[in-house]
């Protein structure tokens, strides 16, 4: 019974199994990512980001159609150029990075849509916005393991210097000038990861699997590493639970994925032990010896 | 006895407005300097030129025989994000960073460093301590405690004792005293001029120009104190222009 309901759709159909590959990739370099992000305080800053890939994938879309290939390297490019443009426009101007990154990624869209809607119908965008895990073909799959491949080595590569230029910026800077080489590899790694998981899962969808996870590992754990590890757990999970509802519900899956991590972000919201919800409502005596 | 640090004619300032104001001097290699002012005199400024985080806007500012690596620098108000998730231990073992780098781990002898300096600063058992649980003080002092392992020979502290109550401040106080022993040059921005005497023998008394350098005795007189006080008010009234130079 319950191996007809948990396994069995992904014994039966390989389309399952690719799809479970993919969002397994996903949540394995994304969600890691995504605590990162929160504990430097730019929980938007990946939505922005999936934002502002779009003009790329449309200018790949608008060469070469719906291929992998050419949207991949377009959303990656514009990507690339939104991060380190905001960033550098951050650094010698006097906006901060929040609203140089806003007036980027809006121009970025709005150029995006613009491009979309030159050739192709209003299907084709939704496939843009919103994926399509169940149609994951190899090329795909192997884009989507390498990028979780660089993302652990990157994210392995940096962390020490993340973590310094998150807690004490100033310190890192008096220290060393690895400030800005890491944020911008940082913000390297997220574009590939949303970019990667916009074939997956669609631009807006790709966001919830790197922020969801994280921000319900922040509630969970006060440790960075139990962070990183209980985030991409969950996204894990969540991609699994979706597959098997949106498998069983007859409901599209990058939506359900997001939802079931939504689910687990409320449970974490309510009964997280390190910031929950009911943790605030009952005081709790100090330590004792 | 050799300088450590040298200005030259040196003008450091923001949007061109400058804040240190045509400095000359020098500062000798393990001295152990109080730089006083009123507010507005370019004190944190002077720190940050020194330190490399502010260009000059003229002349300039020479290290001898120190690279700027070597110096160790603690900001005014050091900004800190205390809600990440860290613990006091592995923010003082970010003070080896000039020596492990990205990927050095750290050493038996890394880890009892770290360990002799958190308790040098007093704070022995708080080690696995998530810094948001710490005071004002206590932060403080694990600031200090990454001073010590950063094994500086210059050290920089802006207005360290400010806020801190003074059983801290004599206990880092201390360590002020033990770098100097070490032959380690110490410049540090105080306002409080009792501790200054009690705790500084040379003084360099600052309003966007030297007033005065040398001994703190010599140095804090009150015809300095107001000259200072003077110069300030002057140079505010009429800050536009540069009189110098013209």
């Amino acid at each position: 019974m319950f191996s007809e309901l948990l396994i069995s759709p992904f014994v039966e159909f390989a389309f399952m199994r690719r799809a479970l590959v993919g969002a397994t990739a996903l949540a394995l370099a994304g969600s890691p990512l995504g605590v990162f992000l929160i504990l430097r305080r730019m929980s938007l800053t990946g939505d922005a980001m999936a934002h502002a890939i779009l003009p790329g994938a449309a200018i790949g879309y608008l060469f070469a159609g719906l291929s992998l290939g050419p949207m991949t390297i377009g959303g990656l490019a514009a990507g690339l150029i939104v991060a380190v443009g905001s960033g550098v426009v951050a650094r010698a101007t006097i906006l901060r990075e929040d609203a140089s990154l806003a007036a980027f990624y809006l121009i970025s869209l709005a150029l995006g849509v613009t491009l979309v809607s030159i050739r192709g119908s209003n299907i084709d965008l939704l496939h843009v916005l919103f994926g399509s895990v169940l149609a994951l073909d190899d090329a795909t799959l192997i884009l989507l393991a390498a990028i979780a491949s660089v993302t652990m080595a990157g994210l392995a590569l940096l962390y020490r210097p993340l973590v310094m230029e998150t807690v004490d910026p100033g310190f890192l800077a008096s220290v060393s000038r690895a400030s800005g080489p890491t944020q911008i590899a940082f913000l390297t790694l997220v574009v590939l990861n949303l970019v990667g998981g916009f074939q997956a899962l669609g631009t807006l969808l790709a966001v919830g699997m790197m922020m969801l996870p994280a921000a319900s590992a922040r509630l969970i754990s006060r440790d960075m590493t139990a962070m990183i590890a209980i985030a991409a757990a969950l996204g894990w999970l969540a991609g699994y639970v979706g597959l098997v509802i949106s498998f069983h519900a007859s409901l599209p899956s990058g939506p359900v994925i997001i939802l079931t991590a939504g689910a687990l972000y409320l449970l974490a919201l309510i009964f997280g032990p390190a910031g929950g919800l009911l943790r605030g409502l009952k005081p709790r005596s100090h330590l004792e010896a | 006895m050799t300088a450590a640090i040298r200005f030259d004619d040196l003008t450091l300032g923001y949007d061109r407005h400058p804040a240190v104001h045509h400095l000359d001097g020098e500062v000798e290699a393990g001295t152990l300097l109080a730089i006083c002012g009123p507010n507005g005199a370019g004190k944190s400024t002077l720190l940050k030129g020194i330190v490399g985080a502010l260009a000059p806007l003229s002349g300039a500012i020479s290290l001898s025989r120190v690279k700027p690596r070597d110096i160790a620098y603690l900001p005014q108000a050091a900004d800190i994000d205390r809600s990440f998730p860290i613990d006091v231990f592995d923010v003082v073992g970010m003070g080896l960073w000039k020596r492990i780098g990205l990927f050095g781990g750290f050493s038996a002898r890394d880890e009892e460093k770290i360990h002799d300096a958190i308790a040098a600063v007093g704070l022995r058992g708080f080690k696995r301590r998530p810094i948001a649980t710490l005071s004002g003080g206590q932060l403080q002092r694990m600031l200090f405690a990454r001073l010590l392992i950063q094994d500086a020979a210059v050290i920089l502290l802006d207005e360290p004792f400010t806020a801190i109550d003074s059983k801290t401040t004599s206990d880092l106080l201390d360590l002020v005293a033990r770098w100097r022993a070490e032959k380690r040059t110490v410049l540090a921005v105080l306002h409080d001029l009792d501790l200054v005497r009690r705790h500084f023998p040379q003084t360099l008394l600052l309003a966007r120009q030297t007033i005065a350098q040398g001994r703190t005795e010599a140095v804090l007189t009150p015809e300095n104190l107001l000259k200072a006080k003077a110069m300030i008010e002057s140079f505010d009234r009429q800050a536009h222009a540069c009189e110098r130079a013209a």
